[in-house]
């Protein structure tokens, strides 16, 4: 607690002991007279004293005014007692509200503290502390054990592992040596690293992540707008049935009594703050911000959250997405030859290694990688690469073609036999056909899982896009079990695509496209919601995306679902709780069958309820989404 | 240009709308907005006119809460 709300509690206990000496005491009526109105006055003299400087302000109806109206008119009514306790009760909800908002105020700033508080630069040959602002570009500084990353960089010296969790979400500590780039916002677990920075504050990982967490709630839910207009309206709505109820029941009753209308109009005062909405929807919606951040996925604002929770298709990009976009060698088949000219897989590996050893393409990268050694170029003569084909070379003195199918067909000469789908590094040698080895752009580890928990909360469809070949598209859907390809598109066909799914969905469902960011803007922009995957370190696509998702794995993304719907879940049930208990106390109140009390709960202690109920939507990122690991295979 | 003040004692969510709404319809402001949670006031507005709307804004702030202030 605050001194502030310590102050007020002093007051509060003392009004309260002065009321229940009022009502022990057996004293003259006009002695307890003065006994109520001193603790009426401890109680509610801020009150009070806001109520008339906010009335000369021109500000009217405020909580205040609508306290000391209901309070004092209960006290000319003769209530004493009920005046006093109204105000008490009402002091100890606004007392509650106030530690509940500043609890959670502390919650969401301690989820929200990567900030970095210093960087060790070396100035004058010793290390000293600065603000990570001041630091320039190439400048070199320390990052001692236990310290946050205070800026971006490249690891100069030392060796390290670093705790990625407040970026990414992930639990498992990242090894980096000299040379790795390492992010601000990390936690350097054990070893001393010496960085160059490479970009300055402002543009660093942890100052973009800070400002678009902070800033997602200015894009607000449908939701939270439709509580911001309704509250316009309430309170004045409210305040003018009071008034009604006050005066023409009295006027056309028949034996109305005038006292018991103010009362009843009093209620409805007291219930005329909008605040548990008003405090509690933008709450949750923070909490849910701040929640998958946590987890690694930031969500640029309220209303992305909403259309998360109503996505009903999901489409993902192939390469980078839901595979790694790097090749490796997955299989080496030598032809059946006669013994005399048979060859191994080793063997074949290795003629296709050598071959490759100038080229730059990705799949003699993942050749010569497969290989693992030092390729011995005094094997190898004249090597041309023909564009298209692949690579004709000579090696150990015979003639070797590498490459694909027309190369085989046109150049080397060689009859191919039945071969599998997918990508194939052919190999003839000296006229002969010696077998093909088989590439493939690796499926992420978590992408079977990511496919299977987006049906299990009931994405109605997953859809592929992909630049690749029919065969390799279709084999990978199946593989992950994804209900449908679309396959050999170019980057604006795609665009295409959306718009037919966009066409399919019904008219609440929402379309979730998942891409790395950088190739797919464009459908990006035109989904309903776009998310951007593997994002440390890619401004491009942080900047591109509505959802941002931290590291590679598109899990995450049923993680991201669970937590928009929880959240959503949250702020629908303090609506309909607040405007419910408002509402029947307001029925009830007009029928004379509310008491103040009532109504003092349905204003304080609603909003305290729903502030607690909001706090809840912070706590989801401890909860794990339910994402059951399932084997690739077993889904075929 | 952009410009991020932290406020003080914001107690009231319905206050701190009802500034938003005030701030965002002062002369030269393209968009306003007070967020609750994290006490802050976020200003859109031309450069040489944010030193006067700030000041406005001020006054709009202790008109609507009187305890509540703007840090700068």
């Amino acid at each position: 607690m605050t001194k502030k709300q310590k102050k007020q509690l002093y007051k509060i206990l003392a009004a309260a002991a002065l009321y229940v000496l009022g009502i022990l005491l057996p004293a003259d009526e006009r002695i307890l007279i003065v006994i109520y109105l001193v603790s009426y006055l401890i109680a509610g003299g801020d009150v009070l004293l806001r109520a008339a400087g906010n009335i000369r302000r021109g500000q009217v109806f405020d909580e205040n005014f609508l306290m000391t109206i209901a309070t004092i008119g209960a006290l000319i009514l003769g209530e004493y007692r009920e005046g006093i306790a109204v105000m008490l009760f009402y002091q100890v909800g606004e007392l509650f509200q106030s530690v509940a908002v500043s609890k959670s105020r502390k919650s969401i700033a301690d989820l929200m503290d990567i900030r970095p508080d210093h960087a060790n630069i070396m100035r004058e040959d010793q290390w000293i502390e600065v603000d990570p602002e001041e630091v320039q570009v190439g400048e070199i500084i320390l990052i001692k054990p236990g310290e946050r990353v205070p800026l971006d960089g490249v690891i100069t010296e030392g060796n390290s592992t670093l705790d990625t969790s407040a970026l990414t979400g992930e639990s498992v500590p990242r090894e980096v040596l000299p040379g790795n780039e390492i992010f601000s916002g990390c936690i350097n677990l054990n070893g001393r690293l010496m960085m160059r920075v490479s970009k300055e504050f402002e543009q660093s990982t942890v100052a973009r992540i800070l400002d678009l967490v902070e800033n997602a709630s200015g894009k607000k839910a449908n939701m939270e707008s439709f509580i911001t207009r309704f509250a316009r309206y309430y309170t004045p709505a409210v305040v003018i049935v009071a008034a009604c109820l006050a005066v023409l029941p009295p006027l056309v009753l028949p034996g109305a009594q005038f006292s018991d209308w103010v009362y009843r109009a009093l209620t409805f005062l007291v219930i005329s703050c909008p605040c548990a909405l008003v405090i509690s929807i933008p709450l949750s919606f923070f909490g849910g911000l701040g929640g998958s951040s946590r987890q690694g996925v930031l969500v640029k604002g309220g209303n992305y959250l909403e259309a998360l929770a109503a996505a009903e298709i999901v489409v993902f990009d192939k390469t980078g997405t839901l595979t790694k976009g790097t090749f490796e060698v997955a299989e080496i088949v030598p032809a059946a030859l006669p013994e005399a000219m048979a060859i191994s897989a080793a063997q074949l590996l290795e003629l296709a290694a050598l071959g490759e050893s100038y080229s730059t393409h990705p799949i003699s990268q993942s050749l010569r990688r497969a290989y693992g050694k030092e390729p011995d170029l005094a094997r190898l003569g004249q090597v041309q690469e023909i564009p298209g084909y692949g690579i004709e070379a000579e090696i150990d003195g015979a003639a070797v073609y590498i490459g694909n199918e027309k190369m085989m067909a046109e150049k080397a000469g060689v009859q191919l036999p039945e071969s599998p789908a997918g990508t194939l590094v052919h190999v003839a040698k000296q006229g002969v056909y010696a077998g093909y080895i088989l590439i493939e752009d690796q499926i992420k580890e978590d992408a079977a899982a990511a496919i299977a928990s987006l049906k299990a909360c009931g994405i109605k469809k997953t859809v592929m896009l992909t630049g690749d070949n029919d065969a390799i598209g279709k084999k990978v859907a199946a593989q992950l079990g994804i209900s449908q390809v679309f396959t050999q598109l170019l980057p604006a066909d795609k665009v295409d695509k959306l718009e037919l799914l966009l066409a399919e969905k019904s008219p609440k469902g929402k379309l979730v496209f998942v891409g790395d960011g950088i190739n797919d803007a464009p459908v990006l922009a035109r989904a309903d919601v776009g998310v951007a995957m593997g994002a440390l370190g890619s401004d491009a696509a942080i900047e591109a995306a509505d959802v941002v998702i931290m590291n590679d794995e598109p899990s995450k993304l049923a993680t991201a679902i669970a937590v928009a719907r929880k959240t959503i879940g949250i702020a629908k049930q303090n609506t309909v709780f607040a405007l419910g208990v408002k509402g029947l106390v307001l029925i009830l109140g007009a029928m004379g069958m509310a008491s103040m009390w009532a109504a003092v709960f349905a204003d304080v202690g609603v909003s305290v309820l729903a502030i607690l109920n909001a706090i809840r939507a912070l706590n989801i990122a401890k909860e794990k989404a339910v994402v059951k690991p399932i084997e690739a295979d077993s889904l075929i | 240009m952009k410009k991020v003040y932290k406020m003080e004692d914001l107690s009231c969510a319905h206050c701190a709308a009802k500034m938003e709404d005030a701030i965002s319809k002062l002369e030269g402001v393209e968009s306003a907005s007070v967020n609750f949670v994290t006490q802050k006031l976020t200003i859109n507005a031309a450069e040489n006119l944010i030193d006067s709307i700030l000041e406005q804004a001020r006054k709009i702030v202790s008109k609507i809460e009187p305890d509540c202030v703007i840090l700068s």
